[in-house]
């Protein structure tokens, strides 16, 4: 019990910082049909630019001016690069963005060092919020889903209840009509980008000292936020909101539990040692096996469910 | 009706040319060790034979089938493991294959996996299969720390490559005779690919890439056009992989890693994918980079990334097709005309290039080398690269070269335009 309740809570602050993230990339994916490989680099880039700040003038002022960096930055990217392969389509597109994240993690190695910096929770947020029987919960992950759950709620507005909003969702059916009525689509475009940047920055920001802030922890997150888009279907926010709870719980679950099928089979009664066949693969445990969790759902949503758990069928 | 088909597919007037280009080829590749013949030029022959096959292998879905793959590396790393444990059994004698005959083993079992994998990632086209094959091989690669018993943990598979009998004096000892080996691979590999591409199934594989519905409305299965595809290029991979375990003797996780998928798109882009031979000259620039360039700077993979990135923006059809847009010029006897221009952007580039160059080296030294002390050299000179001068120095050459560059562009894109102007509407007129 103890377990399950401290597991659901670490999964559902998890799955909720991948949400921050991949709620940006499909954004950005289903308006301008750019699958933006950097946006996890966005995200480290938030969490170097927090740290650096919280240096400074301190962690709050930093969980405020550092996303904005982070989107500005991610706009001017768009209107200078992006916008002048937008031409050729697709591919090169996906591309430029490939390189990009290439060179910004070589970039903030120049910067910060190749190895992680020391980017601390802020002291107020330091110490447990509760115990569940024996087991604590840190203040700082009730404050993480705190902020991702604020921040949903604020696109959910901005896109909903706002002239630019809706604006944004009309250029994603109808960009044409958008465009003839008056509205100026690739600013429209700058912005979505720039914005999903930002919530990725934001993402940085309130995960770089959850976890650990370090030139690969783009490439680790990276791949997850694009298993989450494809398991949750394409261009589908409340599918890439599933996908993100669902993958949270599962890695966090799986890490926690050290059951192998090794252990059910000897609890049957079986002589099950390292002289059986397949043993290897038997002897794994669960939390061995949680890395590949994430992809291995993939697989299996792809063969039984290509769309995605929530996205069109595609023509 | 079936002379129309036999003349599309049977292009006479280049086959003359085309014995020639091989031959030339072949001649190349016996001659390089000759003309370099240092034992750094050797390893670096090498390893851009195996690149040239890996990077080969990559274009046929990437450049040839359309497809855009972040995990490429799976069917060569794969391929590499299951050579090497090949390598491993010969020299148990439980197994008996010659050494030459090993990279054959790689790509069988490269195509076994690309069945595998294919059936799955080419379920999905276009920027979906990108995604797969990113967590594919992202999976591949956490398995492969997960089994320690046949991929080796951290520290990888080792093999010693000098088993079974000698066959004819050639044991591949002496990294010479691995040379050759790779080259006679390549070799063989590059006329398959080349006549793959000629295959229907090559030509319909650049069908469904350029256009999928229509593919579909004259009766081709696109998906299953596609998965063929994966599982001829991951057979090549494979080879490749095979001789990458004969070449280095090891073979690690790093074999599987997204790193090293992403290295073969970067070669094969920078080359150019669109034409046959790109991937050659990519694997080529890419090797020098990753092997040469890395023995003088930590930086090699930011220079690396920023070439690409302008090559995705300048010349999305990579140094190929740079490469056939000036032998057009030089066909219509107007380089001439921009002999000039392309003097100025080359020398304002170089002197920006030179102020980057000192920048990023100094930025390199401050950060990562700190702890040596300041005092650092480039290019010759000796200095300490904590001094505001040499900053100064450096942000005043790049600027300079920046303005010059911006000033030279201008001119030589202008008569850049002239000139392919001048060539469409002359070849108009010549088709007259």
């Amino acid at each position: 019990m103890e377990f399950f309740v401290i597991s659901m809570l670490n999964g559902l602050s998890y799955g909720l910082l991948l949400f921050m993230l991949a709620s940006g990339l499909t954004l950005i994916f289903s308006l301008m049909g750019v699958l933006n490989f950097a946006h996890a680099s966005f995200y480290m880039l938030g969490a170097y630019f927090a740290y650096q700040i919280s240096t400074w003038i301190g962690y709050w002022p930093a969980l405020l001016i550092a996303p904005l960096l982070v989107g500005v930055l991610g706009a001017v990217i768009e209107r200078y690069g992006l916008r002048r392969v937008h031409k050729w389509g697709h591919v090169p597109e996906l591309l430029f963005t490939f390189g990009l994240a290439f060179i910004i993690v070589e970039l903030v190695q120049i910067i910060w060092g190749r190895a992680a910096v020391p980017y601390q929770v802020p002291s107020e947020l330091q110490g447990s919020l509760f115990t569940v029987f024996s087991t604590t919960f840190p203040t700082y992950r009730a404050f993480m889903m705190l902020v991702a759950v604020l921040m949903l709620a604020a696109i959910w507005l901005v896109l909903t209840r706002t002239r630019i909003g809706l604006v944004i969702q009309a250029s994603l059916t109808h960009p044409d009509t958008v465009e003839a009525l008056g509205h100026n689509v690739p600013r429209v475009f700058m912005l979505t980008f720039g914005g999903g940047c930002a919530l990725a920055g934001l993402a940085g920001v309130i995960g770089g000292n959850a976890f650990v802030t370090e030139p690969s922890m783009a490439a680790l997150v990276g791949v997850i936020i694009f298993v989450v888009v494809v398991v949750g279907g394409m261009g589908s926010l409340a599918g890439a909101f599933v996908a993100s709870l669902l993958i949270g719980l599962i890695q966090t679950f799986a890490i926690g539990i050290d059951w192998s099928p090794v252990t059910s089979l000897q609890n049957l009664g079986l002589a099950v040692g390292p002289d059986t066949p397949m043993y290897s693969v038997l002897s794994l445990k669960l939390s061995q096996v949680a890395p590949v969790l994430p992809y291995l759902l993939m697989v299996l949503i792809l063969i039984f469910r290509p769309r995605g758990l929530m996205g069109k069928r595609e023509t | 009706m079936a002379t129309t088909t036999h003349s599309t597919i049977r292009f006479a007037p280049y086959n003359v040319g085309r014995w020639l280009l091989w031959g030339f080829t072949a001649l190349v590749f016996i001659l390089a060790p000759v003309v370099f013949s240092g034992g750094f030029a050797i390893t670096l022959l090498s390893q851009m034979g195996i690149m040239i096959i890996f990077a080969l292998s990559y274009n046929m879905i990437f450049g040839q089938g359309g497809m855009l793959s972040f995990g490429h590396a799976v069917f060569s790393g794969l391929g590499a493991y299951f050579a090497i444990h090949a390598l491993n059994w010969v020299g148990d004698g439980r197994l008996w294959v010659p050494v030459t005959l090993i990279p054959l083993v790689g790509g069988l079992f490269g195509a076994v996996f690309g069945v595998i994998f294919g059936y799955l990632i080419t379920k999905k086209a276009g920027t979906t299969f990108a995604m797969i094959t990113l967590g594919i091989g992202e999976m591949v690669f956490a398995a492969s720390l997960m089994f320690p018993g046949f991929f080796g943990g951290e520290g990888g598979i080792s093999s010693n490559r000098v088993v079974g009998e000698p066959f004819f004096g050639i044991t591949y000892g002496p990294t010479i005779q691995v040379y050759y080996l790779i080259a006679a691979w390549c070799f063989v590999c590059m006329i398959a690919m080349f006549a793959f591409s000629q295959t229907p199934l090559g030509r319909i594989s650049n069908a469904v890439r350029d256009n999928p519905e229509r593919a579909e409305f004259i009766g081709y299965n696109t998906q299953r056009v596609r998965f063929l595809v994966v599982v001829v290029s991951a057979f090549f991979a494979g080879i490749s992989g095979g001789l990458a375990a004969i070449n280095f003797e090891i073979v690690t996780a790093e074999n599987v890693s997204a790193l090293r998928s992403g290295g073969v798109l970067l070669a094969t882009f920078i080359g150019g994918s669109m034409v046959f031979f790109g991937p050659v000259i990519g694997s080529i620039i890419f090797i020098f980079f990753a092997v040469a360039l890395s023995e003088y700077t930590n930086a090699w993979q930011f220079y690396l990334g920023v070439f690409f990135i302008l090559m995705v923006m300048y010349a999305p059809g990579g140094v190929a097709s740079l490469v056939l847009m000036n032998l057009r010029v030089v066909q219509h006897k107007l380089f001439g005309r921009l002999l000039r221009p392309y003097v100025g952007v080359l020398l304002a580039s170089a002197l920006m290039l030179v102020g980057l160059i000192m920048l990023v080296e100094m930025s390199y030294h401050m950060t990562l080398n700190f702890a040596a002390g300041a005092r650092m050299s480039l290019f010759g000179i000796e200095f300490e690269a904590n001094r505001w001068s040499a900053w100064a120095v450096a942000l005043l050459v790049t600027l300079a070269g920046a303005a010059a560059f911006d000033w030279q562009r201008r001119r030589f894109s202008r008569e850049w335009g002239d000139v392919q102007a001048l060539i469409e509407t002359g070849g108009q007129r010549a088709r007259v």
